[in-house]
């Protein structure tokens, strides 16, 4: 009879530890319904900001300038496929190309917001943002997309990815353009170029912290569960 | 009766099988012979591919000795992936290891509806191109040059030094053992032998605190058995 070597002795033994008061396990739900998990999470906060925003408001600018709901939808929709990207790529065998599902979204949010900003400029009393406000709008963004990003990182790391720097990248994505859609409660009038500059300023430094910091931390998940 | 022998999973789990599991294989003709073995073939993977599915459902549910198997068969599909990937044969089992491991941790992930096999050669296949990743990083860091390193003097060396240490160690092993029993056999396994907490209180049939409490106390006692400026 053969006698084992000592690589498979090793995996024998690793196999046995591994196999050894065995802990049952919660299955994870699919992804989409856990990015609408926290989706629901974005909708409950959408809920309270709409009770103290001035919504006549909104609704007098949205009906004025109605591509202003290009902007909208593209942030929106940004979170959402963002969202859903997320917790696809949170999981071991996910592919890479997944990151690129919010990717028609985000074109979508960039160039109405673009268009938005040219008009400030094309048509005369057109109400732009001043640089006070620019400054809130960035403390905004960042504010809410913290809260939003621990959800986030809390259920991701529920999972066990292999892409951890990819993932936390898209789920920047996702908080800062969930946070993004819900400033429109609160920014009745298009974006000027320094106002523009500081929302993509506000998404960028999300987008960098939850790829420095839950990149990190999702990566120091291996072995460690 | 553990769950994946008892055939409940294999009824109601798995409603929608994919009947191939991932594996193409071509059967053109099912009247032809090479076409029937083709078809028996590809039932044989799909019967083993459903095995694992249901193990890894069983796993998930805490049963370990489904859990053994299933890693057990794991290690030739991993093997392959790995030698497929181009990685040397003596770093394969590390391969083997690190995807042990990641399937370990992710586990919950794992939907039974989907194939296991499949499953485990995409972890497989991301494990073995790190793997690939890190010898390629390493190599552009460090040369490898036994003779160079052997030829190498070392400036610091000092013949006297293996009996200093002698005599050190004996110190430290005359200390240890002057201690008081619980607190010797404390040092004994957790420091000199690096078990765990958890391993060293089942051995010693100990609790973790007492151990816990013994080991600081012994420890004291040492620093001030052995003082290196005296």
């Amino acid at each position: 009879m053969n006698r084992p070597s000592n690589t498979e002795a090793s995996n024998e033994r690793l196999i046995s530890e591994l196999a050894r008061d065995l802990a049952p396990v919660q299955r994870l739900r699919p992804p989409s319904v856990r990015a609408l998990t926290w989706l629901t999470v974005v909708a409950a906060t959408a809920i309270v900001l709409a009770a103290i925003a001035d919504l006549s408001a909104l609704a007098h600018r949205l009906s004025a300038a109605p591509d202003m709901w290009l902007s909208v939808i593209g942030s929106t929709l940004t979170a959402i496929l963002a969202a859903v990207a997320a917790f696809k790529l949170c999981l071991p065998d996910a592919r890479p190309a997944w990151a690129l599902l919010p990717l028609p979204a985000v074109l979508l949010w960039v160039v109405a917001s673009g268009v938005g900003c040219l008009r400030t400029w094309l048509v005369p009393g057109t109400h732009a943002a001043d640089l006070s406000e620019a400054r809130d709008c960035l403390l905004f963004i960042v504010g809410l997309a913290v809260p939003l990003s621990v959800v986030l990182f809390i259920m991701l790391r529920r999972a066990y990815t292999l892409q951890p720097a990819l993932t936390a990248l898209i789920a920047g994505l996702a908080s800062a353009a969930a946070a993004a859609s819900l400033l429109n409660f609160f920014h009745p009038f298009d974006a000027a170029a320094t106002d523009l500059a500081m929302h993509a300023s506000a998404v960028t430094i999300v987008i960098g912290a939850n790829w420095g910091f839950s990149g990190r931390l999702l990566a120091s998940n291996f072995f460690t569960q | 009766m553990p769950l994946y022998e008892s055939g409940a999973l294999m009824q109601d789990s798995f409603p929608c099988y994919p009947i191939t599991a991932g594996v193409t294989l071509a059967t053109s003709s099912r009247s032809t012979q090479a076409g029937r073995r083709a078809d028996h073939f590809r039932t044989q993977i799909s019967d083993s591919d459903l095995r694992r599915s249901v193990w890894m459902a069983a796993a998930q549910t805490g049963d370990g000795v489904a859990y053994q198997a299933l890693l057990r068969e794991c290690i030739p599909i991993i093997k392959n992936v790995a030698r497929r990937r181009g990685v040397s044969v003596d770093r394969i089992d590390d391969v083997v290891q690190e995807v042990l491991l990641t399937v370990h941790c992710a586990r919950q992930t794992y939907d039974p509806s989907r194939s296991f096999t499949v499953w485990l050669c995409v972890i497989a296949d991301r494990r073995a191109i790190d793997l690939l990743r890190r010898i390629r990083r390493q190599d552009l860091r460090e040369v490898h040059a036994p003779l160079a390193f052997e030829d190498h003097a070392d400036q610091s060396a000092d013949p006297t030094r293996w009996l200093v240490h002698t005599d050190t160690s004996g110190v430290v092993t005359r200390a240890i053992a002057s201690l008081p029993p619980r607190q010797r056999q404390a040092v004994q396994h957790l420091v000199l032998e690096e078990r765990s907490l958890a391993d060293t209180a089942a051995l010693t049939r100990r609790s973790a605190g007492s151990l816990k409490v013994n080991l600081h106390r012994a420890l004291k006692a040492l620093r001030d058995k052995i003082r290196p400026w005296d």
